[in-house]
């Protein structure tokens, strides 16, 4: 479980985020919404520790990420896997090499159960065949799937998406969101997402946070969307024809 | 204003540097990459190295034959300043400039993608030192190859010198009697000294540019010149300063 106390971030003259409050469970596909540029990478990255924030608190199961050394903060991210919005594989590494990467700093298994729990992460996200690959050879979609697997290589407690979905195209987006709400479920991780995608809220939101430039609009799930009545959410989700007619239809 | 940009850089530098330099996490892997480096920053210089030199030999050897070389001159003149111009600037200063623009411009370039396409803040994540981790092994990995790219530019300068003998430039006994003439180990030494420091400037120069860049590949562009500048104009200061130490 992560807990988001009065979480503040500014840029030099700029407030970006403004008093996030917010709880994410384990076990459950929890959802950061919001426009482009409402500050949801900026939310993720404090979260994970890549920008320091202004003022608040961060709690992993209770311990305090902020207050924490440096020392004790490496250790809660080696429980952290994380897929960027680019993928972020090694360019210079084939597929395997990418998701032993981890096992390779931090498990201390010989190499021979390495490569079995490296290929068996990557038969788990279906890509067996492609071990030998270097990242620039296979699809978006793919890479995405590597980065799945690398992120689930050392068996994370929390899981991180940064829009996970950008760049792919419907059908492989929802391949993308199933793999990770069923690996959520399996592993009982305590997942987070990124996105603007409609058809992942509506297919994931087991819990969603709406942002409006910084600040945090409204929380609940996709059946609580669906009879909202708060104008800022409807107006993002409902901002298409499509998504309108089926809350018409629906009510 | 100048001044102060430059020490914030140079103070975030030392701050980088810090990270640099920490026990790593995993010598396995350390190893790996730092053999990696060697194969990539120094074996791959080779080539350029030798050809550069090579030329370089000869056309000293020519140059000081046709405008020093004369009557009123020992015979001894073209191999000696030949060989002191190899042993004392060549091969230690103008080809870590020259080994400034291909290795710096790589190093910047490759780790600026990296910071820009998130593989740097994927290896945080993990929990890896990146700074340590890619780093390192470049800053280590060209110290240990400069010293060979240092004796091979100046084995292939004399052989670029010997080179013109065929051309009917010069005898092979006046020649060899110049370049044996008056040898001082010393220089080589220092030769070997001062690209050890040159090797350094470049690595952890450029690996700093690249490691700051912030944006997108035009961004990586402008870090990959602002590496091979600064880290030229570096080693020619540091030029100065060694030469006046160690002479
Ligand atoms: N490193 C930074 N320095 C200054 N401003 C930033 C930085 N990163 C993001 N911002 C600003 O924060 C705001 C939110 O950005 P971001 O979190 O990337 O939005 P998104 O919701 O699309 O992910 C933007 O207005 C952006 O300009
Ligand atoms: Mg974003």
């Amino acid at each position: 479980m992560i807990e988001i106390k009065h979480l503040y971030k500014s840029f030099e003259d700029k407030d970006v985020l403004i008093d996030i409050n917010a709880v994410f469970e384990d076990g459950k596909t929890n959802l950061i919404i919001g426009q482009s540029g409402s500050g949801k990478t900026v939310l993720m990255k404090n979260i994970v520790g890549l920008f320091v924030p202004t003022s608040g608190q961060i709690l992993y199961d209770g311990r305090d990420f902020i207050g924490m050394t440096k020392r004790e903060q490496v250790l809660i991210r080696r429980e952290m896997g994380m897929i960027f919005q680019s993928a972020a594989l090694f360019d210079s590494m084939s597929v395997l090499e990418n998701v032993m990467f981890p096992l390779e700093m931090f498990s201390d298994d010989c190499q021979t159960d390495r490569i079995r729990r490296a290929k068996f992460c990557l038969e788990r996200v279906n890509l067996k065949g492609a071990e030998n690959k270097l990242p620039g050879e296979i699809s978006g979609g793919m890479q995405k799937r590597v980065a799945i697997a690398r992120a689930i290589a050392l068996n994370p407690k929390y899981l991180f998406c940064d829009e996970p979905n950008s760049g792919l195209d419907p059908k492989t987006s929802l391949v993308i969101d199933e793999l990770i709400h069923d690996i959520t479920q399996e592993y009982k991780m305590t997942t987070i997402i990124n996105t603007h995608d409609m058809n992942s809220v509506m297919g994931i939101g087991e819990n969603i946070l709406y942002i409006y430039k910084g600040q945090k609009e409204w929380q609940g799930s996709k059946d609580q969307i669906m009879t909202s009545t708060n104008e800022r959410l409807n107006s993002f989700i409902f901002a298409s024809d499509l998504f309108r007619k089926v809350k018409e239809a629906n009510q | 204003m100048l001044l102060q940009q430059f020490f914030a850089a140079f103070g975030r530098y030392l701050q980088l540097m810090g990270k640099v330099f920490s026990i790593p996490e995993r010598w396995r892997m350390f190893f790996r990459q730092y053999i990696k480096e060697m194969a990539q920053l120094g074996v791959d210089s080779i080539g350029i190295v030798l050809l550069i030199s090579f030329f370089i030999g000869a056309v000293i050897c020519i140059q000081i034959k046709l405008n020093i070389q004369s009557a009123w001159m020992p015979a001894f003149v073209t191999g000696y300043t030949t060989r002191e111009i190899m042993l004392l600037e060549f091969s230690s200063s103008i080809m870590c400039l020259i080994l400034s623009g291909k290795v710096g411009s790589n190093i910047a370039s490759e780790i600026g993608t990296m910071r820009v396409t998130q593989q740097i803040d994927a290896l945080e994540i993990m929990g890896v030192n990146s700074a340590s981790f890619l780093i390192l092994p470049k800053v280590l990995g060209l110290i240990t190859m400069i010293p060979f790219l240092v004796v091979f530019s100046i084995a292939f300068g004399l052989i670029g010198a010997y080179a013109t003998t065929y051309m009917g430039v010069i005898t092979v006994e006046d020649l060899t009697s110049g370049l044996l003439y008056d040898f001082n180990q010393w220089y080589v030494w220092m030769s070997i000294i001062k690209s050890l420091c040159f090797a350094f400037i470049i690595s952890s120069v450029s690996s700093f540019y690249g490691y700051t860049v912030e944006g997108g590949s035009f961004d990586v562009g402008k870090a990959s010149t602002n590496a091979v500048v600064r880290s030229s104009m570096l080693i020619l200061f540091a030029d100065i300063f060694l030469t006046q130490l160690l002479s």
